[in-house]
């Protein structure tokens, strides 16, 4: 694949800013929800969307797509925009997640998007689901027409289940899987590496067998060509650690860990009062708005 | 009663244990799926490092491309298996009931049931009948825990037979099923013949006096005391192999007819079939009931036969319960 141009590149930041004004407009809507790990994501998600992933949006079960499986089951806001934005169902409906009868739950429900490919919620079960669908493909002789791709967090690496999975994977030689972590150092009761440290990670994976990459999991280009050549490798899976801020673009939610599991308007108070908060949010994100076109113009 | 016992063309003498064959359910549930494997090329097999004992090895042989061994990892034999079923594969996870459905219960609610993916669970060890490894492996809550599940379909086949055609036939179900196979050889009583269809109770003999409803090798006891206790008492025998969903109107009707239901089974009393059967009947037509199986307790390593007779899971620890509930609820 071509390296993108800059207009594409600031196209993708254009848009993933877009996507987090939407996020944070969802979240106020909603009243519940996670923020942090959400908003960290948002690069990875616009450049899974609107460049890298195989996909037809008018036609989401298209045997050929690749299949994005999210682990991390309580992200889940930031893909719903995204998919709302990539055209697989109107961004009004946005504003029903987590209400009754709305097909955009708390956690992904397969049963009401099967687009989700699948069910999640409990931490560390993505990966043997992402095996499974990595073994079928093999079976199948359709390895190479489609990528296996499955986003997980940090906080799942406390669960036994991850290691299983990754011991499987080796052992099967999944190159046709990538597993993303997004590393952003925070889980609900802290910093992960207080709760329970998860580091060196690097090098757990590469003991277990993996191909390990890291990249900065905001910087677009580097995004593109870290997943692009995550597919190019043989003989083994490959695992990239991103490195991510968690609550990436309003200031007073970044790299807190009080916010990972609220709305703006239900967090901490310690820079920002909650009736401020759902306001002062979205004016930091058009800030950052009027930031990147500036900085491409 | 002639009619209905050609109906289920069960064994010839079947009733005299001497001239009957004991095998293992174990051995028909592998036997069933590797013949399986050879009309669906959809199925797929996973093993957990039990695949000898637990009988996967039979596909395994045959089937090398669609078999896919674990290790000792139950939890993510679930989540393969779920991976699997959302492609399209119909992936059967054989392994010990204790690991199987025990070890790794969130993983198949979250992964399995709440998406409705059509995995079927096949186990072996279920019950005392497990023997001398003792309670960590003898399972007796897995129904308990299946059933409370949405959407699965919960099987306990009567023998070897019906164990092979059980496999078989979960493959055209639709959604999640569990099937619990005993260790233990325990005598085959139906035959190649004997029809089978999942969620259909099978009144292996009528009466009028008392239903006796069994799942597993139990059933076989029940046709023995009712033969036996013929003179005294007209027992109707229910094969209740399917627990769930629960064939109401066949429990109904026999309630009806002989207004007294005993169950028996290898498995809890907290959860099981028996408490099935009282779920329904306490809210549509209550008759006193007696529950006889394992009474909440952990039982403790020994032979099959010498567990049965310690814990009244054989043939005569059955009878005992069943008159006993007879005369008291006279």
């Amino acid at each position: 694949m071509p390296t993108p141009s800059d207009s594409k590149i600031k196209e993708l930041e254009k848009k993933a800013n877009n996507i987090r004004e939407d996020l944070v407009k969802m979240l106020i809507e909603s009243g519940s929800g996670h923020s942090a790990g959400p908003l960290g994501q948002a690069d990875i998600f616009t450049v899974f969307y609107f460049h890298v992933l195989k996909h037809d949006p008018q036609n989401p079960m298209w045997p050929e797509r690749d299949r994005l499986i999210l682990d991390v089951g309580h992200c889940v806001p930031i893909r719903y925009v995204a998919m709302a934005h990539a055209g697989y169902f109107p961004k009004k409906e946005l504003m029903t997640l987590r209400k009754i009868g709305s097909r955009i739950e708390g956690h992904p429900n397969y049963l009401r998007m099967p687009a989700l490919e699948t069910t999640s919620g409990p931490l560390g079960e993505g990966l043997s689901q992402a095996c499974g669908f990595a073994m079928a493909a093999r079976m199948d002789g359709t390895d190479l027409d489609y990528h296996i791709w499955c986003i997980g967090s940090d906080g799942e690496q406390q669960e036994g289940m991850t290691w299983e999975a990754a011991m499987f994977a080796a052992k099967y030689r999944l190159s046709n899987l990538t597993y993303i972590i997004d590393r952003n150092n925070i889980q609900i009761d802290g910093y992960t590496e207080d709760i329970m440290p998860l580091e060196p990670l690097r090098e757990k994976y590469e003991a277990f067998g993996w191909h390990v990459m890291e990249m900065n999991g905001h910087d677009m280009r580097e995004i593109i060509s870290t997943l692009e050549e995550s597919k190019s490798i043989q003989e083994k899976p490959v695992l990239i650690i991103a490195n991510t801020t968690p609550g990436k673009g309003i200031e007073f939610i970044e790299n807190r860990f009080g916010w990972h599991g609220v709305p703006p308007g239900a967090g901490p108070e310690d820079v920002v009062p909650k009736e401020e908060q759902a306001k002062r949010a979205l004016e930091e994100l058009r800030t950052l708005r009027g930031r990147i076109e500036a900085e491409h113009d | 009663m002639k009619q209905s016992m050609t109906n289920y063309n069960l064994a010839k003498n079947y009733l005299d244990e001497e001239k009957t064959e004991w095998k293992p359910m174990r051995d028909g549930a592998g036997i069933g799926i590797a013949e399986l494997g050879g009309e669906k090329e959809n199925v797929v097999v996973l093993a957990a490092d039990t695949a000898g004992s637990s009988r996967a090895k039979y596909f395994a042989e045959k089937f090398p491309a669609r078999f896919i061994q674990c290790g000792v990892q139950e939890q993510n034999m679930v989540g393969v298996s779920a991976g699997l079923a959302y492609q399209g594969k119909v992936p059967y996870a054989i392994t010990y009931a204790a690991f199987l459905v025990g070890r790794p219960w969130e993983p198949i609610r979250t992964t399995i049931a709440y998406p409705q993916n059509h995995v079927i669970f096949v186990s072996s060890h279920a019950g005392l009948a497990t023997g001398p490894d003792g309670p960590t492996h003898q399972m007796t809550e897995d129904i308990s825990i299946m059933r409370c599940l949405p959407n699965f379909t919960v099987i306990a086949p009567c023998d070897y037979e019906q164990a092979r055609k059980a496999v078989k036939a979960a493959y055209d179900l639709k959604g999640p099923v569990y099937i619990r196979n005993a260790r233990e050889k325990t005598p085959v009583f139906t035959t190649e013949d004997s029809p089978y269809e999942a969620g259909k109770a099978q009144v292996l003999r009528e009466g009028k006096d008392i239903t006796a409803i069994g799942h597993g090798y139990m059933v076989y006891w029940l046709l023995k005391i009712a033969e036996e206790l013929k003179d005294r008492i007209s027992i109707e025998v229910i094969n209740l192999h399917t627990i769930k969903p629960l064939d109401e109107q066949a429990i109904i009707e026999s309630a009806k007819k002989t207004g007294r239901v005993f169950t028996c089974e290898d498995h809890n009393v907290v959860g099981g079939m028996g408490s099935a059967v009282a779920e329904l009947l306490s809210q549509k037509y209550p008759v006193p009931m007696k529950l006889h199986g394992v009474y909440d307790i952990f039982a403790e390593s020994g032979s099959v036969k010498d567990l049965w007779k310690k814990y009244k899971l054989d043939e005569e620890g059955t009878k005992e319960a069943l008159l006993e509930f007879l005369n008291k609820s006279k």
